[in-house]
């Protein structure tokens, strides 16, 4: 899948009550959730948001409660890709298991600034930055999560294994 | 080859060889989900076309965020987890009078214990490392899986050393211990790794303090934060109603990544300021500051011992005029020995709230938010922007001692300053 869209950078330590604040979480539905996008970090900060827009963060992107709301609540906003510095734990696995790409690239963050234009390899797991020219390579997603992936992500993973 | 007590607890639950940054399948001896993640979680486990859960006896449904449904939607949420929970005969359901704080009600019922592999689908499950159990917090559709397989995969983390030493002075606890290592490490020190705790200040606390630390494992961004199995562990597992929990301790000459030692003998209470966990200073550094509202439960501090220290500052004297004291015991029976031990109306006769075993507040979801401008001191575990309410309130961290004497004074403060 190649996406193409603009950056919004947001900072270090974002943690999920950010992305979605407890106070929304009464649904399950995407786009209920997505209107509500980093509400916790900004007031109506998905107003600025374009379909297939990309969010770039720092280190630790994710931190905080395990809520799937989450990354739902991303996808809900029309944006399909976080490159980030780093991912916490717990969401790195919700990112996958929903469907949302996410691209650790470590220092090179520094290369993604706000309102660059990306273009993102997710299969290649490359950027171009069509803003500036710059090219950042991410780092590999572990073979056994890549099966996930290629699964179509962990409900049809789950479900293939539960047919067997 | 020498085991962490991560390693220890994964080998026996796969034929894999464990080993750090492998990927292994392990079973789980309990997966559990709440009012919040529940909900997900049954979404994705019919979207998989699983029919029934694994074993009904291993799957808990604790209804405890926004409980007593603080609105429609809520309760909407609540009665779709209900109703799942009967269509699928799960025996560990709760909800109403049998509910309490999931991290909380679990160990005290003895569903989770040492040794276990427990996955929960939220974050604070960590807390069960203090009985000596690897329990970790996944998000709903990880949690469905396990519901519908009875197994999961993790990468087998690498382990941080974590050695205490010392005795404390007064009003000095478990909490004090864990904010001082979060801040000396930072919200993301132990990213993907597993925090072992050791050493003579950690053998000297009570089970319940173990949980309270280990309880913050993930606020150091921790996968697991586990405790050895010892005596008391195996005591505390017994009187919950477990039997054939044995001790375990890491192997001599396992490996650790790298080793932090914390001395407590000169320890002062700590207090986490906004907005971050790691923002942590010495309660002195912050004394004076004003609050509106002091909270002093959760699955960090809600057991009977932290209702017991908040009990004795507060006794015999007045929450401040303009503050707002709630006090939310973490389950029926630690309410019931609250009650039992005159605890309750020391806490009505000061002038606090007492309300039921809910998570509430502590992550803004109702029974105390608050407003723009305010302040509150709470002895949970997070003090993000917004966590407790507005966008511009915010959270101090502490232990039961230090929020209860703030309420009393209406500005932090050292309990030994009262």
């Amino acid at each position: 899948m190649k996406v193409q869209g603009k950056a919004h950078v947001v900072g270090d330590h974002i943690d999920t009550d950010a992305i979605i604040p407890a106070r929304f979480l009464v649904t399950t539905d995407p786009a209920e959730l997505g209107a509500k996008c980093m509400e916790g970090l900004e007031a109506d900060w998905v107003s600025r948001v374009n379909q297939n827009d990309i969010m770039v963060a720092g280190e630790n992107f994710g931190c905080g409660s395990s809520r799937e709301h989450a990354p739902i609540s991303i996808l809900g906003a029309g944006i399909p890709v976080v490159v980030a510095k780093s991912f916490a734990r717990i969401f790195y696995r919700n990112g996958f298991n929903m469907g949302l790409v996410l691209l650790e690239v470590g220092e090179d963050i520094a290369k993604l600034r706000d309102g660059d234009q990306l273009e993102v390899d997710t299969a290649r797991g490359a950027i171009r930055n069509l803003t500036t020219g710059e090219f950042v390579q991410c780092i590999p997603v572990p073979p056994f999560m890549q099966e996930i992936l290629d699964a179509g992500g962990l409900v049809p993973y789950a479900r293939q294994r539960l047919s067997a | 080859m020498p085991q962490t007590i991560a390693e220890k607890i994964l080998q026996n639950h796969t034929r894999e060889e464990v080993r750090p940054g492998r990927i292994v399948r392990c079973r789980v001896d309990m997966v559990l989900a709440n009012d919040i993640t529940a909900p997900l979680a049954i979404k994705s486990f019919r979207a998989m076309g699983a029919e029934r859960v694994f074993d009904r006896d291993r799957v808990a449904l604790v209804c405890d965020h926004f409980t007593p449904n603080k609105d429609i939607d809520s309760a909407e949420q609540v009665k779709t987890v209900r109703q799942f929970a009967e269509a699928m005969g799960v025996t560990h359901y709760y909800e109403g009078g049998n509910v309490g704080v999931e991290h909380a009600l679990l160990p005290e019922q003895g569903i989770v214990g040492p040794g276990d592999v427990v996955v929960g689908a939220d974050s604070h499950t960590c807390t069960y490392g203090g009985l000596g159990a690897f329990a970790t917090g996944m998000g709903s559709t990880d949690i469905a899986a396990a519901m519908a397989l009875g197994e999961t995969w993790f990468k087998v983390p690498p382990s941080i050393r974590v050695e205490l030493y010392g005795t404390p002075q007064p009003h000095v606890s478990a909490k004090d211990y864990m904010l001082r290592l979060i801040g000396e490490i930072g919200v993301a020190g132990a990213l993907y790794k597993a925090l072992e705790f050791g050493g003579p200040a950690v053998e000297a606390l009570s089970v319940e303090g173990r949980m309270t630390m280990a309880n913050m494992a993930i606020e150091a961004g921790g996968k697991v934060g586990l405790f050895a199995v010892d005596d008391k562990t195996v005591a505390y597992a017994r009187r919950a109603g477990r039997s054939g929990n044995q001790v375990m301790a890491p192997d001599a000459g396992a490996e650790y990544e790298r080793v932090v030692d914390i001395h407590v003998d000169d320890m002062s209470p700590q207090v986490a300021c906004p907005h971050l966990p790691d923002n942590v200073r010495a309660v002195d550094e912050v004394a004076g500051l004003r609050i509106d509202q002091a909270v002093i439960g959760s699955c960090t501090n809600g057991r009977i011992e932290d209702m017991r220290v908040a009990a004795a500052v507060l006794k015999g004297r007045r929450v401040a005029d303009r503050v707002r004291c709630i006090v939310l015991p973490a389950t029926p029976s630690i309410w019931k020995q609250a009650l039992k031990e005159g605890l309750i109306e020391i806490f009505m006769d000061a002038g606090c709230v007492v309300g039921p075993a809910t998570c509430g507040p502590c992550l803004g979801g109702h029974m105390g938010i608050l407003a723009g401008g305010e302040r509150a001191i709470a002895t949970t575990n997070r003090n993000f922007k917004g966590r407790m309410g507005s966008l511009e309130s915010e959270v101090y961290l502490s232990n039961p001692a230090v929020a209860a004497a703030s309420a009393v004074v209406g500005e932090i403060v050292h309990p030994s300053h009262l």
